[in-house]
């Protein structure tokens, strides 16, 4: 194997190339990434960024080490098709870019509305839109927040902190079910409200009002909140759409094994953009986390290279964390519908606290913390630790 | 020159966070005493907070890690050292010397006081 191209040039594909070069591999390895900028953490840009506390240059990703990892960088362009018989990565504007095997890290985009929008409504998942959501955040600007999840969240957080007026809409009854369930989704949520951002659960989105720009948003209860700025936070679907023809198999994101191994030989996917089989759940799971784009690539790339790889027993457990309101939200394991919450320490209705996600054999299968990193740490490598 | 505590306090395995000029972690490793700043190069996360695994300390949020004899980052997401500071123990008790800034050239070296 002489010349692996690495598609995708965020956290998940930069992981991928220092592990290549970490475990030996010194042919040569092309990245070709859509966005014009050298990769960059994305987690800051609803909070540390968006607020205006950190640089560009802070949220780099790379440092003086990577001058050495010997990258040809294809930067600003995208990739339109995978000829996996001819081996090659086809690009936007024609040239093809041959290679012996390939590595899947394009992540994922946030869902847009349907339809066209009037100006001051955004979306935010890259540095571009950042840049353009943090010159609106002006103090006393009426944001509207359209879903509660966790972005959604942390930019209401964020432009709170910021002094705007903030509204968020959730058409859920509580916010961030599918994560945490109803009882935590709901601790989580009252953190709005105890931070002057008003939360409206159980409403959708009926309109957006305004011809040119933006004025108000239209619930479907028939209310109207005016609005100077809109964020639309709705979730992310997976950047596959270019793989179409190629064989392999996409079902939310690119089937993969633990690994990150598809069904085609020399061709993996990590990260985002990879719908991949997890032990720690006996299933697949397809998932978003900056923790799982960081980590998943070193197992990816051993397994191109036919290489020994054995990651902490920890890092098999799924893992993110939120920052809102100046509370440090973290959440480890898997909640499944039939699992039942229980307070270990602390307390959700006065601050801090840590609770178990226990599944029908009263086993924890998952935790979650509110400004509790300590045991939250023990926690999560005691889930790992299953028999 | 900070009082930490009592050195029956801090057992192996086991942080404390003191406050100094910033705050400061101090960790009891096997019976050796190691101190570093506390908060973490990459974001705001308390490095007391974190996992000892050996001579390094995993940051309780985003899992960098950092070598408590030297503050050096092991991977990312930190790229920068966190101060390393001299830890002693007289009559039962934990002291740490808070290492001072100083500025050289625009580069911030560091010195133990």
């Amino acid at each position: 194997m002489e010349h692996i191209t690495v598609v995708g040039a965020s956290l998940a594909g930069l992981a991928t190339v220092r592990a290549l070069r970490a475990q030996e591999f010194e042919g040569r390895i092309t990245v070709i990434g859509d966005e014009r900028h050298e990769p960059y953490d994305r987690p800051p840009l609803s909070k540390e960024y968006l607020a205006g506390t950190v640089t560009e240059e802070d949220i780099g990703l790379t440092d003086s080490d990577d001058a050495d990892l010997g990258v040809e960088w294809v930067i600003g362009q995208t990739a339109a098709s995978l000829d996996t018989a001819g081996k090659a990565v086809v690009l936007a504007d024609g040239p093809r870019v041959g290679t012996d095997a390939v590595v899947l890290a394009t992540g994922a985009r946030a869902r847009q509305l349907p339809g066209g929008f009037p100006q001051g409504v955004h979306t935010l998942r890259t540095l571009d839109d950042a840049r353009a959501l943090r010159s609106e955040l002006v103090p006393g600007a009426r944001l509207v927040v359209i879903g509660a999840g966790f972005i959604g969240a942390e930019i209401a957080s964020t432009a709170a902190g910021l002094g705007c007026e903030v509204d968020i809409v959730e058409a859920a009854d509580v916010p961030l079910q599918r994560p945490l369930g109803a009882e935590m989704g709901a601790v989580c949520g009252r953190l709005h409200a105890r931070n002057g951002a008003r939360l409206h659960a159980g409403t959708g989105l009926a309109e957006l009002v305004g011809e040119t720009r933006v004025k108000a948003v239209r619930l479907t209860d028939g209310r109207e909140l005016p609005a100077d700025v809109v964020v639309v936070g709705i979730g992310a679907q997976p950047n596959t759409e270019w793989l179409a023809g190629s064989g392999l198999e996409i079902d939310d994101g690119v089937r993969t094994d633990e690994q990150g191994r598809t069904t085609i030989p020399e061709v993996l996917a990590v990260g985002d953009c990879a719908h991949s089989y997890r032990d720690y759940t006996a299933g697949w799971l397809r998932l978003e986390h900056w923790t799982n784009a960081l980590q998943q690539p070193a197992a990816a790339v051993a397994a191109l290279l036919g290489r020994e790889h054995s990651a902490p027993a920890h890092h098999s457990v799924p893992y993110f964390w939120s920052d809102q309101y100046g509370h440090k939200i973290q959440f480890a394991g898997h909640r499944r519908a039939d699992c039942t919450v229980q307070i270990e320490e602390g307390d959700p209705d006065s601050g801090d606290f840590l609770a178990l996600y226990l599944n029908s054999e009263e086993r924890p299968v998952g935790v979650l913390a509110i400004d509790r990193a300590r045991p939250f740490g023990q926690w999560r490598r005691k889930l790992a630790k299953r028999p | 020159m900070i009082l930490v505590g009592e050195l029956a306090g801090l057992p192996p395995g086991e942080s404390v966070r003191v406050q100094g000029e910033v705050a400061i972690a101090v960790f009891n490793v096997d019976g050796e005493l190691y101190a570093i700043d506390d908060t973490c190069s990459h974001q705001d996360a308390s490095l007391s907070d974190g996992w000892l695994e050996g001579c390094a300390v995993e940051c309780p949020l985003h899992a960098a890690c950092f070598d408590l004899r030297t503050g050096q980052p092991s991977g990312p997401p930190a790229k920068k050292p966190v101060r390393t500071h001299a830890v002693s123990i007289e009559d039962g008790l934990i002291y740490v010397h808070e290492s001072t800034r100083v500025t050289v050239g625009g580069a911030v070296v560091e010195e133990v006081g």
